[in-house]
């Protein structure tokens, strides 16, 4: 075993670039101090925003490392914005990834289609079969490849992708393939699937190989860009990435595998809220962030955050590699508030987004919002708008759109009409956060909900009444969450591998190889990130069934490598199946064959415990001096007298009664009259039924 | 009655929906028969105490059973006002297709709701287990001449009496059946759901009170029905008329015509399917309920925004006699019912499209292709490999229809072409789409796709397809799409089935292989005015052949793959000349 990297003691700095804005986490583990900082992000070269960012915290040549997360990937794929790609694949098959898996848009409704990411006429087929045993019927002619590789080429493909069917039983054919395809090809984007995906399913591994490729030069490109901008300034550390995994990953990985950061930003958040209310004291959380058009809802159990197996990005376009399971509803702060012909209201899905963003913002949208409601009812300080961008909030102009928009037609009020539109959007929440935790038997009541980003912590309270949760934590500092998650993310790296074999036919000593083979690849890529990890743990789990269902189940393996072994065997992978399938089903089918599907591989390098305490209260405030004066804000039918709080100020141990306000620079907390909000050691607040 | 504002409203509606999506997922996850787990056949909702009508549906379940459910509720109401005994604990199981069911697979669990002592709803539950006996292992026969060759009937039975399940059902269900370990699964799985359902619906009646959910529920009837006369109104006064036809009943090479004369009437309609066939002798058949939930299906597809439930019934009358192949009575065989909601699905959307051309949705390609392959392997066991295949939705006036897809009557997925070539000894040749098989138009439709199998050892083949004789129809001036084929190899060449797509007693040896080639969508709107550009781009892409392109879009298109301006200006002039 290799001896861990040494930690590191230079400064790191978290950065996570939004669509807005670019929040960035600065931490001195040394001399014990972190700073925060937000800046206007800069769409289309978000490395200026980034730069910008950097230097609020000093010469960026003395810093020893940044974490960085990204929506560049993800926003190439939403605004297919990737490169001009190819594909070979085998004969018969090279309209796979344009027939995905036979579905549709929606449910009710018929009308849309899909354009693929490649088009046909990039699309090449070779002659090549593997059987789904791994027997090769029909061996590859290099030459093939050759010639399809330089076809693309000359229809001006930036970018190849490699998919044979069944593959992921043996590789041979592909990687022969690679191999002439680099003979040919004059970059470093090209990739085969086995490389990036080597499990049974050929659109999900197709579709993956194909974003993968789409991706590459974009996101190469963007670090590419970022790289030279820091060595202009002198840095010298590492730079990294986190992935969708909520881990990091080196800049290289990235380049090579850029599919991984669809979730980069969203993952760090939630990776950083776990940690938060882990720390506090809170080991069962739902993390919501409430953005501008959508919130975002992750579970967290023991600490644990889940992972899910796929996601779909838009539809059609399916990445299967681990990610933090993070659901999302179309209800932000931007979700547009109008009255249905059946007379009904509805929040969302339609949105105005950051820009023109709600109607208060005075940038053209004259439709009211969730944002423009909150204004409206005092929630919101119209004279201090969250970010600094805008000198105030227009409340008359967000007041004329409600009345115009949904008072009149219902028949209310304006302030009845602005109550009922948060009412609608937290009832939307409250069903996501339903649907995460109650629907897979999980008791609300021990579960407390972290909103970060800006806009949460104003329905924290309705939440937690809403779903029955025990209470809202809000951090210390919930715009900057997902910076946080970046300095504080271990470092991962997933593998996966088809095996199918049947449990009670297995090879014990065969598995075994498999699995110490796998550690050791994985490993290496973990300590080739080079950053300063305390260990590396390695976590097996295998993706099991009963033979005839198509469904698995997640099986975490009790062993760990010692000696070059796991020491694996069929009683230990029989009882852990047995452990995961009741858990899931409570039935076991028992004289049913079992099926191993998937072995799944993970190294996981422990960063150095980032102590959270640095980020509490210091020095004695005081409620009184807290206080910055009142205003009126409307609740439950009525305005009250609302207490205004300038939340950083408050000591820790300070209790504050609703209905209050708590303000910082980059989130509102609202405090409901039936409750109650007090700071917690480590400077976050903690919202209760009084 | 007092009413409600429209703010609680629309919360007890969200809550209410996701009690019913709770219950689609819970069976999605537990059950053991891929056509619930993967393809998710199987529906669960909330229905009206005294007449079974849906009050609120979930967003996830399919669409043909969305429909049916209603009808499949009073069945039981029906049963109960017959028999009496109605108990809390209760729950009722059933999957006679003539009263309330769809064929003979789908099973419904139905159970009573009572609060302080009466009846608040009912809850049901439907799923497609994988076989309940007859001729051919998993139902689709299409030879059948009587129901009982399809499988075993079952009238509401109450499988649950107060809270105790009654063994005698359950050892009769798994005699009757070749798989009877999944099929237990299965209705365990429905089970579960409705035990959620029954939970959370419970929690929620507790925080909000009963009478103002059933305040709730009346008020969501009343604005789907609001929102469907509303549709219905929008649209012209007038008789509205479409047929189209069904290759054959399995039995004999004769057409059946499904004919529907549509009237709309200030804001109701009559559906009226009197100029139908009558009854065949071949499994095509349907019952009312199941014609009358395939047009609630069509309905919705084209007015998108009405809620699903009831209320959107009322301004609808059904004209559907037992005269008609539409309308049967026991024991006429229904298993391939699925090919006859999908011509009455597409009949009501070539009526509507006569009478509003903006909703216009062309026919989709209109058959499921439930295709068997099934043997022995080299151990003796015995595998079948049996799925549906896709093909082209319709031109419509927003796009080109999408290219492989699912039926309107159904969200299923296919299985990966390596799931089943690890789990069956067959290899998959060519899984592709089909070039020119989408129906021309302005926006043309999907395209539909090719399967070529292999046989690594030896297999009998069934199939139960239509589309083979009569393609999928085009609106407002789009044209037809390609007709559906299946072939197989034989020791000197090639057959086809002599009714179409219809094959049973044909068996192929190892290395020989079939081939199915799918119908696209039908074309929307005149050929001849689509963009150049995107008839091109149909070309290069390898899609639309030069010769379509240029005959049928009159594009001309150069070497390099883009529009000859001149000489298309030309066709297109032509063709101006043509028409006038």
């Amino acid at each position: 075993m290799n001896a861990p990297v040494k930690p590191v003691q230079a400064p790191v700095v978290g950065v996570d670039v939004g669509g807005t804005f670019t929040d960035l986490f600065y931490l001195d583990a040394a001399g014990g101090h972190f700073r925060t900082a937000k800046v206007p992000s800069n769409r289309g070269d978000e490395a200026v925003g980034f730069l910008d960012g950097l230097k609020t915290f000093g010469p960026v040549a003395g810093l020893g490392s940044i974490v960085h997360g990204t929506t560049v990937g993800t926003n190439a794929l939403l605004e297919r914005k990737g490169a001009r790609t190819a594909l070979i694949t085998t004969r018969g098959f090279r309209d796979v990834l344009e027939m995905r898996r036979r579905d549709r848009r929606h449910t009710w409704g018929l009308w849309g289609d899909f354009v693929p990411v490649i088009d046909r006429d990039l699309r090449f087929e070779v002659d090549e079969r593997v059987l789904a045993d791994g027997t090769l019927r029909t061996a590859l002619e290099p030459g093939q490849v050759a010639a399809a590789a330089r076809a693309a080429l000359a229809a001006g493909a930036e970018a190849l992708a490699i998919v044979f069917i069944n593959a992921y039983a043996n590789p041979a054919n592909e990687q022969a393939a690679m191999e002439a395809a680099r003979a040919v090809w004059p970059n470093d984007d090209i990739a085969c699937s086995t490389q990036i995906l080597p499990e049974i399913r050929e659109f999900e591994r197709t579709s993956t190989t194909a974003l993968n490729a789409y991706l590459q030069p974009v996101v190469g490109g963007y670090l590419k860009k970022l790289d030279d901008a820091l060595q202009g300034e002198g840095f010298t550390g590492r730079f990294h990435i986190v992935q969708s995994n909520g881990g990091v990953m080196s800049t290289a990985t990235a380049r090579r595998l850029p599919v991984r950061t669809a979730l980069s930003g969203p993952a760090a958040g939630v990776i950083a809220a776990a940690a938060i209310a882990r720390a506090a004291g809170y080991p069962n959380v739902i993390t919501g962030d409430l953005g501008g058009t959508s919130f975002d809802v992750s579970l967290v159990v023991d600490g644990r955050t889940s992972l899910a197996a796929q996601t779909t990005i838009d539809f059609g376009l399916v990445i299967r590699t681990p990610m933090i399971e993070i659901s999302t509803i179309g209800a932000g702060g931007g979700s547009i508030a109008h009255v249905d012909a059946g007379g009904l209201l509805q929040v969302g899905p339609e949105s105005a987004g950051s820009r023109p963003g709600p109607v208060a913002y005075g940038q053209g949208n004259t439709r009211p919002t969730l944002t423009d409601a909150n204004i409206v009812l005092g929630r919101i300080n119209a004279e201090r708008p969250i970010g600094g961008k805008l000198a105030r909030l227009d409340v008359e102009a967000a007041r004329a759109a409600i009345e115009e928009h949904v008072a009149r037609p219902l028949g209310l009020g304006v302030m009845e009409a602005a109550e009922a539109i948060v009412r609608i959007a937290d009832g939307k929440m409250a069903g996501a956060i339903r649907l995460v935790s109650i629907e897979r038997g999980h008791d609300p009541s021990g579960f407390a909900a972290v909103p970060f980003g800006g806009g949460g912590a104003l329905h924290a309270g309705a939440l937690i009444k809403d779903v029955g949760l025990k209470c809202a934590l809000v951090p210390r500092y919930p715009g900057v969450t997902s910076a946080l998650g970046c300095v504080i993310a271990d470092i991962r790296h997933d593998q996966v591998q088809t095996v199918n074999l049947t449990l009670d036919a297995l090879d014990e000593a065969a598995l075994d190889r498999r699995m110490v083979a796998e550690a050791a690849h994985a490993r290496s890529v973990v300590e080739g990130a080079g950053l300063a990890v305390d260990r590396i743990d390695i976590l097996f789990e295998l993706d099991m069934h009963y033979v005839g269902q198509t469904h698995t189940v997640a099986v975490p393996l009790p062993v760990e490598i010692r000696d070059g072994t796991t020491g694996i065997d069929r009683a230990t992978v029989s009882t852990a199946f047995d452990k995961a399938y009741r858990e899931q089903f409570s039935r076991l089918l028992p004289g049913v064959p079992a099926r191993i599907v998937n072995l799944r591989t993970a190294a996981i390098g422990r960063r150095p415990a980032f102590d959270l305490k640095a980020l509490a209260p210091r020095g004695a405030g005081s409620l009184e001096a807290a206080r910055t004066g009142s205003r009126p804000v409307w609740f439950a039918g009525g305005w009250h007298d609302t207490a205004i709080y300038a939340r950083l100020d408050l000591p820790v141990g300070a209790v504050v009664h609703g209905p209050a306000i708590l303000e910082q620079p980059d989130a509102t907390t609202l405090v409901d009259p039936d409750l109650k909000a007090s700071v917690d050691p480590l400077g976050n607040v903690i919202v209760e039924r009084a | 009655m007092t009413s409600l504002d429209p703010v609680t409203l629309a919360v007890l509606k969200g809550r209410l929906e996701q009690i019913a999506d709770e219950m689609d997922a819970t069976l999605y996850r537990s059950a053991f028969n891929p056509i619930i787990a993967e393809a998710r056949d199987a529906c669960h909702g909330l229905y009206h105490p005294q007449t079974g009508a849906t009050l609120v549906q979930g967003t996830t379940g399919l669409p043909i059973f969305v429909g049916a459910m209603a009808f499949a509720v009073k069945a039981v109401i029906d049963k109960v006002a017959r028999d009496g005994g109605l108990e809390p604990g209760d729950t009722f199981l059933f999957n006679d297709p003539y009263d309330g069911g769809t064929h003979l697979n789908d099973f419904r669990l139905v159970r009573p709701i009572f609060r302080d002592g009466s009846l608040f709803c009912w809850l049901a539950s439907v799923g497609h287990w994988l076989d309940i006996g007859g001729n051919v292992p998993g139902g689709f026969n299409a030879r059948a001449t009587e129901s009982f060759q399809e499988g075993v009937r079952f009238p509401p039975v109450k499988l649950f009496r107060k809270g105790r399940m009654d063994q005698d059902i359950v050892d009769i269900l798994a005699a009757n059946s070749r798989v009877p370990v999944s099929n237990f699964g299965d209705m365990n799985g429905q089970l579960n759901a409705l035990d959620l359902g029954e939970r959370r619906l419970a929690q929620l009646l507790d925080e909000y009170g009963d009478e103002t959910v059933r305040t709730a529920f009346d008020a969501f009837s009343d604005r789907a029905e609001a929102m469907m006369r509303a549709a219905i109104r929008a649209l012209p006064d007038g008789t509205y008329s479409f047929e189209d036809f069904l290759d054959n009943d399995g039995i004999t090479a004769e057409p059946l015509t499904i004919a529907l004369d549509l009237t709309v009437s200030g804001d109701t309609m009559v559906l009226d399917f009197s100029r139908s066939s009558k009854p065949c002798a071949g499994p095509l058949n349907i019952a009312y309920s199941t014609a009358a939930a395939c047009c609630y299906v069509a309905l919705k597809h084209v007015f998108t925004e009405v809620p699903a439930n009831a209320g959107c019934l009322r301004p609808i009358t059904f004209v559907i006699p037992d005269t008609t192949l539409l309308g049967v009575k026991p024991p006429k065989p229904v298993g391939g019912y699925t090919e006859t909601i999908l011509r009455v699905i597409g009949v009501v959307f070539g009526a509507l499209a006569k009478a509003d051309p903006a909703r216009a949705t062309a026919a989709p390609f209109g058959t499921i292709n439930a295709l068997s392959l099934a043997g022995h392997r080299t151990d003796g066991s015995r595998w079948v490999m049996f799925s549906f295949f896709g093909g082209g939705l319709g031109g419509n006036p927003e796009t080109d229809g999408l290219n492989h897809a699912n039926n309107p009557i159904s969200m299923a997925t296919i299985p990966p072409a390596e799931i089943l070539e690890a789990a069956y000894p067959v290899m998959f040749t060519q899984w592709a789409l089909r070039p020119d098989s989408a129906g021309a138009g302005a926006h043309r439709g999907g395209f539909g796709a090719v399967y070529e199998i292999e046989a690594l050892a030896a297999a009998d083949v069934f199939l139960l397809g239509e589309r083979g004789v009569f393609p999928p129809f085009g609106v407002s001036g789009g044209q037809p799409a390609a007709l559906n084929r299946f072939t197989w190899q034989t020791a000197d060449g090639e057959a086809s089935p002599p009714l179409a797509s219809k094959v049973t007693d044909v068996r192929i040896a190892p290395g020989q292989r079939v081939r199915l080639e799918t119908p696209g969508g039908g074309g929307y709107g005149d050929p001849a005015t689509r963009e150049a550009a995107r008839v091109a781009r149909d070309v290069r892409q390898g899609l639309v052949s030069e010769k379509a392109a240029r005959e049928t879009y009159r594009v001309a298109v150069d070497a390099t793959g883009r529009v000859d301006e001149p000489a298309t200006r030309a066709l297109r002039a032509a063709t101006r000349g043509e028409a006038a």
